[in-house]
């Protein structure tokens, strides 16, 4: 790996101005970018810890709302969330291996928006909003295609609110040797409606599954997308699974969610 | 370059590191404790899992420079004070919970993790939790074991496979 220098500021104001210089990059758990740089396929010059700001660390109730700091591990979302938000906290639980979930934060999988990544599909599939140093973005114009958001350069993701819905669940097909998911869904059931989105199927990255979304806003069970399925063609096609294959999973994936949640 | 120092076992330690230095380097090469095996070095395999803070993270997978005033446990640190084996040490040998033995560091230290969450883990948690750590031996079935027995289990009542 490239060497580079290495800063760990406390406060998010200081992150900011760190990264202000175009070379600098955050570094949040580092379970994807140490990887990636040691397989030189990103070589900041400088790095910026986020692990020792508090005020980007915890869980924290607000109303209907649970809010997460930005460099707060999975596994502590795992288990602070679980009264909360079950569905999040479930979701947070499945995230790579216990070692991967000590260190790996909700702000780096949303911002990273890895295609078959968990998180960005509780966010795009609660309608969470994304609080950066700056702004606050709706998810829905959050996620842009694979690898893509609507983060200016050295904009920082400081948290993460999500509207906690009534009933919600996640369902994982898990890609075993990755650890993430082949496909996944996240179901949530609002007073306003059904919102589920879906992960690791698509070649743009999360997204949400409208017609479903239709479907059980005005019955919320299993059976009522049995009929539905989502087109092939632009779904992701590896040696894991065929395009076809995910389209598949895509509604089964939304069924055992749904059962999950009821 | 910056000095970091963490509690290493119980015992400060401080060592000179560049910004890349992974605490795998730091631990192996720089203050000398080789008990941590590097298996795959990307992050995929967990034999260097060690204990931050108790948390068990991959040592290939996170920065020395991250991690000043850490306290970090690595197998070297498992052994009882009068320098005999741990109950998680010694249910690995007492159910050859190893074979060629370059995971067990890793193993070893997921378990006291797992079982410092939860004391008596079913079998399927176990396997469960230990899904980050892979034996290329493929000695799973005595690994399990040796967590069943480290817990104070029956080792004898897997299920068959």
């Amino acid at each position: 790996m490239h060497n580079f220098e290495f800063v760990k500021p406390s406060s998010v104001a200081d992150a900011v101005a760190a990264l202000a210089n175009g070379e600098a990059q955050p570094l949040s758990g580092g379970q994807t970018l140490i990887p990636s740089m040691k397989a030189r396929l990103n070589a900041p010059e400088v790095l910026v810890s986020l692990t020792g700001i508090a005020e980007m660390q915890g869980v924290s109730r607000d109303g209907g709302a649970l809010e997460i700091g930005a460099a707060t591990p999975h596994a502590t979302v795992a288990r602070e969330a679980a009264s909360h938000f079950p569905g999040l906290a479930g979701l947070a639980g499945q995230i790579g291996d216990p070692a991967v979930r000590a260190r790996g934060t909700i702000g780096g999988s949303i911002a990273n928006n890895d295609p078959s990544a968990c998180y960005p599909a509780a966010a795009l599939g609660t309608g969470a909003t994304i609080v950066t140093d700056r702004r606050e973005i709706a998810a829905d114009d959050f996620f842009q295609g694979m690898f893509t958001t609507a983060l200016d350069e050295g904009e920082l993701i400081t948290k993460v609110r999500f509207p906690i819905p009534g009933a919600s669940a996640y369902a994982k097909f898990l890609q075993p040797a990755s650890r993430f998911a082949l496909t996944g869904v996240f179901v949530a059931k609002y007073a306003s409606g059904v919102r589920v989105a879906v992960t690791g199927a698509s070649e743009d990255g999360v997204f949400r599954w409208a017609e479903a979304e239709a479907a059980l806003s005005s019955n919320f069970d299993a059976e009522a997308v049995a009929g539905l399925s989502v087109p092939a063609n632009g779904m992701i096609s590896d040696l894991h699974g065929t395009s076809e294959y995910r389209a598949h999973l895509v509604r089964v994936m939304t069924q055992r969610a749904v059962r999950a949640a009821s | 370059m910056p000095k970091v120092m963490m509690k290493v076992n119980g015992a400060e330690a401080a060592a000179e590191v560049e910004g890349r230095t992974l605490l795998s380097t730091y631990l192996r090469d720089l203050i000398g404790l080789t008990g941590t095996h590097v298996g795959c070095d990307t992050s995929q395999c967990g034999a260097c899992v060690v204990l931050v803070d108790g948390q068990p993270v991959k040592s290939c997978t996170a920065f020395a420079a991250d991690l000043e005033g850490a306290e970090v446990t690595t197998v070297e640190g498992m052994t009882n004070p009068d320098g005999s084996l741990s109950v998680i040490q010694q249910a690995f040998q007492d159910y050859h919970g190893l074979q060629c033995g370059f995971c067990t560091p890793g193993m070893v230290m997921s378990t006291a993790a797992l079982l410092a969450e939860n004391p008596k883990p079913s079998e399927e948690e176990i396997r469960h939790y230990l899904e980050g750590n892979i034996c290329r031996c493929t000695g799973y079935q005595n690994i399990v074991r040796a967590v069943m027995a480290a817990s104070g289990q029956d080792a004898g009542a897997l299920a068959a496979e």
